[in-house]
């Protein structure tokens, strides 16, 4: 086993009992803080697969930025107790099959997609995910939908002060 | 002139118009003159045309008027068509429809304006039907016609609707002409199946492409609309209720004009029934065994227009029997004739119930001979007309057609032959009841006797006058050498016409003549001396009772076809309608209503029911998108 | 690595999210799950991204194939910080007005 499958499966298995935490903490503090723990083993495996630039963004973006407004938010709102009252256990069994048929059924699918059957993912090399490259894709063949998105925050930001604000 | 044929219809159509619309306005002499005028004008350009037709030479015409149906390469025009048999069609109607259009005025005068123009604009409807029917150049349109005339002979049998039993027969007389109609369209039907046409020129033109059983079902088809249309066996009985309308209805519909619309149908398609042979005899057959049964119900009818109307299935069924032993000419000649004395015997009929005030019970008549003199003479000539004694019409068109089926088959012409001495019987039995003897109704009536006025006697003497000499166009091949102007009028239209009448050799035409006319001198003489002293008054007993009550075939009518019909209705509606139809139907709503309220259940409004039916959605769409050829042929088929 | 080790992962970081939308009734919770879901898709993107990449680099060295892969994962953080501003303020009006994050309660569309 190679230092590469060792990373891999360490940040995998990371990255999935942290989520399922997520969903069984009862307090909302603990799965805002399982899920910067998810956010972290994504970002590893960006850097497993040469996305430096996406690897730190992740991190900036998600971990830091959002994540911690999620935080502001509970904090404000005083929910950081065990406040939830509990859901109905038949609606929570029913969700949970649900959602484990849907995994099932689309790991039956991809077991017997050819397509991608012998393919693999480029690891440790390759230099797409620099930010040289990425810069020149992006200010040159998406300058445009770059450009709207920053429309994009503008009008989010106006909306959320809008929403926001005591009326 | 063929070029203006399209104004032979159009007029009548504009009358009738006129007189519909403005029925509450107008008044009723205007009514009558805008109404006759409009049948005038059609008969004017009729003769032009029918002058043209008549030139040495003329070629059959279609005249073009728009598209009707057009699909692709298959198209229905509405076109006419202008050749011999039209243009004589065309003078009948026209100018018979004239003469009793006039006779209308007079005889309808008590109706009110409202009634009176509602009446004339049917009149002028139906004229203008029957003209469609005859100038159309296809089956189709021919079809348009036929039902027009059909409409037209309900609405005028119950012109006087207040009377529930007149509404009756008219719903009988459209019933029945329906069952025919069937007929006459599946046989459209058939022949667009096969020729993908239903030109006359095209279908004749392409005829020999028929199978024999092709042929042989059109034609058989054809001749059920025929059945229905012309009073035959077994769809007959609508035709002595249908008596019910106005005298003149009865002239001009129930006698000259529509009843005959069989018969023009047949000789029109005459190139497919000569291809027929079996059909040919069943025709032969249904008319001749009409032609007998409605004589022998005819000798012990009381109601004055009930005798008329059973001669009238009865000469029809002369007609029938002409087409069937291929006397095509000979069956126009006889509807032409028949057309002339038939209407003058109803005409006659109207004036004398108009001067009865209504009665129509010839028990009650009697020695009207010197109160009504124009009537009493024309009565009689159109008697002697229909009971063939020569030189008066009758007589050679009977004549032509006796001697056609005696060439076809000699039992048929010794039964038509009885049939005529029957006929002949009957007639001169209402005659000499209704104007010979003493007077035998009430004091009232009597006061009120009087001749009618002269709108009303002078269509009777035009009619007599071409009852007695119409024969004339037609005289036999026995008397002088082609002298039958008729039948090489109409050779062009009509593919083999009577070189069976020219088979036979003078002397056996001249023995069959005086047979005839012998058996229908002594009809005569019988009659004459066995009422003119005592009339019958009394009920009918025994054989005649059977008669009078017409062979109890609408009672057999009634309990074979008409109460299990009822029955089966009832049936249906109680049981089937009931509990099957209203309970599936009810089924459908409560099950919708139980759905809806279960259903109703799952708009929880709780955001996270619909989620989870949302991924129990997808995992069931790639259920089906990516199992489903494994799960089953019907899932596969939505899979692809 | 062979792409099927990560479309798995991916699905079942997804369908954790699934879960945990169909389970919780905190409405910030909930929010983050979809986070996580989002979050499962951008690496399948960029996993996809180095799977093409490799495909054209065997022939051509300095290929940039595949580039629009990680370009898309940079677009949905854009979209998904406006998002999470937006839904996060909208969950603070909702607490303001009902005291409550539990989407049950949330039930006016039944009205």
């Amino acid at each position: 086993m190679s230092t590469t499958e060792i990373l891999f499966w360490f940040l995998s298995a990371l990255a999935l009992v942290s989520a399922t935490m997520v969903l069984i903490s009862k307090n909302p503090v603990h799965s805002i803080l399982w899920l910067i723990i998810v956010f972290f083993a994504i970002s590893g495996h960006y850097v497993l697969l040469n996305a430096q630039f996406l690897a730190i963004v992740n991190l900036i973006v998600y971990a830091g930025a959002i994540m911690v407004l999620f935080l502001f938010v509970v904090m404000l709102m005083n929910l950081n107790s065990d406040s939830e009252p509990q859901k109905n256990s038949r609606f929570k069994v029913a969700g949970t099959i649900a959602g484990g048929c849907l995994m099932l059924i689309m790991i039956d699918v991809i077991r017997d997609a050819g397509e991608v059957q012998n393919a693999k993912a480029l690891v440790k090399v390759g230099n797409i995910g620099l930010i040289k490259n990425l810069g020149m894709a992006l200010f040159k063949d998406y300058v445009i939908p770059f450009e709207i998105s920053s429309v994009l925050f503008l009008s989010a930001m106006v909306g959320a002060v809008v929403i926001g604000k005591k009326d | 002139m063929s070029k203006f044929v399209y104004l032979v219809p159009l007029f009548p159509l504009i009358g009738f118009l006129i007189n519909g619309l403005g029925r509450k306005s107008l008044s009723k002499s205007l009514i009558g003159l805008i109404g006759s005028a409009v049948i005038l004008a059609s008969f004017a350009v009729s003769l032009g045309i029918f002058f043209q037709v008549k030139q040495e030479g003329f070629q059959p015409q279609v005249i073009h008027l728009f598209d009707f149906i057009k699909v692709q390469s298959f198209n229905i025009p509405f076109a006419f068509q202008v050749d011999q048999l039209s243009s004589l069609f065309l003078l009948i109607i026209t100018g018979v429809g004239f003469l009793i259009h006039v006779y209308s005025t007079s005889y309808m005068h008590n109706e009110e304006p409202q009634h009176y123009g509602r009446y004339f604009a049917y009149l002028n409807l139906f004229v203008f039907s029957m003209l469609l029917l005859v100038l159309g150049a296809n089956y189709v349109i021919m079809f348009i016609g036929w039902e027009g005339v059909g409409l037209c002979s309900y609405l005028l049998i119950g012109f006087w609707f207040k009377n529930n039993n007149y509404n009756y027969a008219a719903r009988k007389a459209f019933v029945m002409n329906r069952i025919g109609d069937v007929g006459f369209l599946l046989a459209v039907f058939w022949i667009l199946a096969k020729l993908g046409t239903v030109s006359y020129g095209d279908v004749f033109a392409r005829a020999s492409t028929f199978s024999t059983f092709d042929v042989t079902a059109i034609t058989m088809l054809l001749f059920v609309g025929a059945m229905g249309k012309s009073a035959q066996i077994p769809l007959y009985t609508w035709l002595p209720d249908a008596m019910a309308g106005p005298t003149p209805v009865s002239a001009l519909i129930h006698a000259a004009t529509m009843v005959t619309a069989g018969i023009y149908m047949i000789v029109r398609s005459n190139v497919l029934y000569t291809m027929a042979p079996t059909t040919m005899t069943v025709v032969a057959v249904v008319g001749l065994a009409t032609a007998f049964l409605a004589a022998t119900i005819a000798l012990k009818q009381n109601d004055i227009k009930k005798v008329l109307a059973y001669s009238t299935v009865s000469q029809l069924g002369y007609m029938f029997l002409g087409l069937g032993v291929g006397a095509y000419t000979g069956a126009v000649f006889h509807v032409m004739t028949h057309a002339f004395f038939k209407a003058l015997l109803f005409l006659g009929a109207g004036s004398v119930i108009h001067a009865m005030g209504n009665e129509q019970d010839i028990r009650s008549m009697g020695g009207l001979k010197k109160y009504m003199p124009i009537t009493h003479i024309t009565f009689l000539l159109a008697c002697l007309a229909i009971a063939g004694i020569p030189p008066f019409s009758g007589f050679f068109s009977k004549d032509e057609i006796l001697a056609a089926a005696y060439e076809h088959n000699k039992v048929l012409w010794l039964i038509g032959a009885i049939t005529a001495g029957l006929t002949a019987f009957y007639m001169f039995r209402l005659y000499v009841m209704t104007f010979l003897g003493g007077f035998r109704g009430t004091h009232d009536q009597e006061h009120h006797l009087h001749e009618s006025p002269s709108a009303m006697t002078i269509p009777l003497i035009i009619l007599a006058v071409l009852s007695v000499v119409g024969g004339f166009v037609g005289i036999p091949e026995a008397f002088a050498h082609n002298a039958h102007a008729l039948e090489h009028f109409l050779s062009p239209v009509i593919v083999k016409s009577t070189e069976t009448a020219h088979a036979l050799d003078t002397g056996t035409e001249y023995m069959l003549m005086a047979i005839s006319v012998g058996l229908a001198v002594i009809a005569i003489i019988y009659a004459w001396t066995r009422f003119s002293k005592k009339p019958e008054i009394a009920e009918a007993e025994g054989a005649g009772k059977l008669l009078a009550n017409k062979w109890y075939v609408d009672e057999l009518y009634d309990k074979v076809i008409a109460n299990p019909l009822v029955a089966l209705g009832g049936f249906l509606k109680n049981v089937i309608e009931k509990s099957g139809i209203d309970g599936i139907v009810n089924g459908v709503g409560r099950g919708v209503n139980y759905a809806g309220r279960q259903m109703r259940l799952m708009q929880s409004g709780q955001v996270g029911n619909y989620i989870l039916l949302m991924v129990l959605s997808m995992v069931l769409m790639i259920i089906l998108v990516f199992y489903g050829n494994n799960l089953n042929p019907v899932l596969k088929y939505f899979s692809k | 690595m062979p792409i099927t080790y990560y479309i798995v992962l991916s699905i079942v970081l997804f369908c954790i999210g699934v879960v945990g939308v169909l389970t919780r009734r905190n409405a910030i919770i909930i929010f983050m799950c979809v986070e996580l879901m989002l979050n499962a898709v951008n690496l399948l993107l960029v996993a996809f991204s180095k799977m093409h990449n490799g495909v054209a680099m065997a022939k051509d060295p300095a290929s940039t194939v595949g580039i629009d892969g990680q370009l898309f994962v940079f677009f949905i953080m854009v979209v998904a910080a406006a998002e999470v501003c937006v839904g996060l303020s909208i969950i603070v009006m909702v607490y303001r007005n009902t005291h409550s994050v539990d989407v049950n309660f949330l039930n006016r569309l039944k009205n």
